[in-house]
């Protein structure tokens, strides 16, 4: 069955200003990508997986051509609208994992819904629920620093979902855990985007991520390469944190 | 509000660093308003002194007296009569008489001046109760200053020789019949107060007067013949004084604020620098730009809060101290020529406290947001990369 569409690339390229020549990360992207997928953008270094998805999280603007994300043309958005996008409709995961160090891991997950002006009691149930997706319901009161690796990137998914967006943007989410954290954390994304039909879409070189994509999106040198939809990727039935 | 909850967060979760500026800028807070509390407490301890012993509520002026040159006291005089006269006799005004004199005290010769006041006047805190004439007698006050220079005390006698109204000299011995302790040394020092009566016999000036004290109750309109002087024309020079002690206060703590904001300043361009993956993350969880200079800029502005917290924990304790107990001035800050008690008495007025908080809280937001406007140039996606930019 066909998915719906929720974000179309059309003609995308990106250009950077190095020295006096022009780098090009992105050329002539063309690509479109369902309501719950789980996707991922695959390739090398230097590829222009970060940058696709940078662009489409609204971080970044393309320099040619446009990314159509929840019908929002990224290049004509101004600073504001970008925001009001990325609050609402987009969550972040990232490689290093980017919890805000003084907070702890409760008010970590509650920032956005902060930034969303909810009220106390709504924030408080909504955020002991995404820990309780992550397992992490006895770290709500710690800080990152107290934390393992595979802790902080599960307090880092539960930041993205909390705020139940559309689209979770992850950018090599297992490049800084063990095989064993690797699984449990795309397992639970891959549970997530089960239960919540939240599109997911990986920057990874992981093995181990790519064994439970249902698409992989292969890019070279700013290009796509091949695109190809899986059909029988791992399926999880149950995850145990 | 937000902007507000998530500094403090930040914060105070940087610890020591922020412990150390808030500490720096606290004692900035602390040292100012105790400076300016001392000046203050100076300035009106000093002003109601001066009123109280020397000016009284305005003055009326013998046109061609001038306080600043003795050689108008020759001819600064004239007979106290009609309205002047009647504002006397109702205790509204009191009238002085002031000439240039000799004494001699234990053979030595000292220029003063000699100034006639009326025993029974009210309006001056000088204890003119004392000045009596016994058996042809003449008894004198004189200030505690005077008494030092001169090595005189209670009860000594006094040659003073002087001219009259026709230039010639004359001379007889006076009584001391007491010693008064002002903190105003400008009617203490060198000057000799007799009987008003007295004067103006020797001088052979009768019912003159140089100059006329007005009590608070005068409206101190125009009379006649004076010239009148108001408390701000009087205190001027002490006003003048007050004035370039707080310019050159202003220097010390202007520099010791500084180095306060200096601290929050470096602090700022660090944090800039450091947390480029932390400004990157709060764009990208949804927070515009503008909301992160905010956030930094509160970030900064809000040491000056705490330092307000904390400065009032121990200034308020010391402030309250010092103005119970006073601040002790040193016995030579008595030669200095100015009105100055024993103790001074800080005083904080609302409008001192409420000015000086916000010459620290404003300056501490502009220190604190021009390295902020850095994070508006900033590219969210190097910013999450930690990129130097």
């Amino acid at each position: 069955m066909q998915k719906p569409e929720i974000i179309k690339i059309e003609n995308l390229s990106k250009k950077y200003h190095m020295g006096e020549g022009d780098f090009t990360a992105l050329r002539n992207i063309n690509l479109t990508f369902g309501k719950g997928e789980f996707t991922g953008l695959v390739g090398p270094s230097g590829s222009g997986k970060t940058t696709l998805l940078n662009i489409i999280g609204s971080l970044d603007n393309p320099s040619e051509g446009d990314a159509i994300v929840l019908g929002n043309a990224v290049s004509r958005l101004t600073h504001k609208q970008s925001a009001t996008l990325r609050n609402f409709h987009i969550g972040f995961i990232f490689q290093t994992y980017n919890l805000l160090p003084v907070y702890t891991v409760f008010d970590n997950v509650e920032f956005a819904l902060l930034l969303q002006k909810r009220t106390v009691s709504e924030r408080y149930k909504t955020v002991m629920e995404a820990l309780e997706w992550v397992g992490l319901t006895d770290k709500a009161k710690s800080k990152p620093a107290q934390l393992s690796g595979g802790e902080c990137q599960r307090v880092s998914i539960a930041r993205a979902m909390v705020k139940r967006p559309e689209i979770v943007l992850a950018d090599e989410p297992s490049a800084n855990l063990d095989a064993s954290n690797s699984h449990h954390i795309i397992q639970t994304m891959k549970k997530l985007n089960r239960e919540l039909n939240t599109t997911f879409i990986f920057a990874t070189h992981d093995e181990k991520v790519m064994q439970y994509l249902d698409r992989i999106i292969h890019l070279k040198d700013g290009m796509v390469e091949k695109d190809e939809f899986i059909q029988d990727p791992k399926i999880v039935s149950h995850v145990s944190i | 509000m937000l902007a507000f909850k998530l500094a403090f967060k930040n914060l105070l979760g940087a610890g020591l660093r922020t412990w150390l500026n808030v500490s720096v800028l606290s004692f900035s807070f602390v040292v100012i308003v105790l400076y300016n509390g001392m000046l203050d407490g100076w300035n009106r301890q000093g002003r109601s002194d001066t009123i109280a012993w020397e000016t009284g509520s305005g003055q009326y002026w013998h046109p061609l007296y001038d306080r600043y040159d003795p050689f108008s006291l020759q001819d600064a005089h004239v007979p106290v009569t009609g309205e002047a006269a009647e504002l006397v006799s109702s205790h509204q005004l009191t009238p002085m008489l002031i000439t240039q004199a000799s004494a001699y005290p234990q053979g030595r010769m000292l220029n003063i001046l000699l100034k006639g006041v009326d025993p029974s006047q009210k309006i001056l805190m000088i204890p003119s109760g004392s000045l009596q004439v016994k058996n042809g007698e003449i008894s004198a006050i004189i200030g505690k200053r005077m008494a030092e220079s001169s090595h005189l005390k209670k009860g000594d006698r006094v040659l003073v020789r002087w001219r009259d109204v026709n230039g010639t000299f004359d001379a007889r011995e006076i009584l001391i019949a007491a010693v008064f302790n002002s903190n105003v040394p400008t009617v203490d020092a060198n000057q000799i107060y007799i009987p008003l009566s007295s004067l103006q016999e020797m001088t052979g000036m009768l019912g003159d007067a140089t100059l006329l004290v007005a009590a608070d109750t005068h409206s101190g309109s125009a009379i006649k013949g004076w010239a009148y002087k108001d408390t701000k024309t009087l205190l001027k020079e002490f006003d003048e004084m007050i004035n370039a002690k707080k310019g050159g206060s202003r220097i010390v703590y202007l520099m010791l604020l500084s180095l306060a904001l200096l601290a929050i300043f470096d602090t700022q361009v660090l944090s800039i620098f450091r947390r480029q993956k932390e400004i990157g993350t709060y764009i990208a969880l949804g927070m515009t730009r503008m909301q992160v200079v905010r956030l930094f800029t509160v970030e900064g502005s809000a040491h000056s809060l705490l330092a307000l917290i904390l400065g009032s924990l121990y200034g308020i304790p010391v402030m309250l101290f010092l103005q119970q107990k006073g601040i002790p001035m040193p016995k030579s800050a008595d030669q200095a020529g100015v009105a100055i008690a024993e103790k001074i008495i800080p005083f904080y007025s609302l409008g001192m406290i409420v000015s000086t908080v916000l010459l620290v809280v404003i300056s501490a937001t502009i220190v604190s947001y021009f390295p902020t406007r850095r994070i508006s140039k900033m590219k969210p996606a190097d910013a999450l990369k930690g990129k130097i930019q």
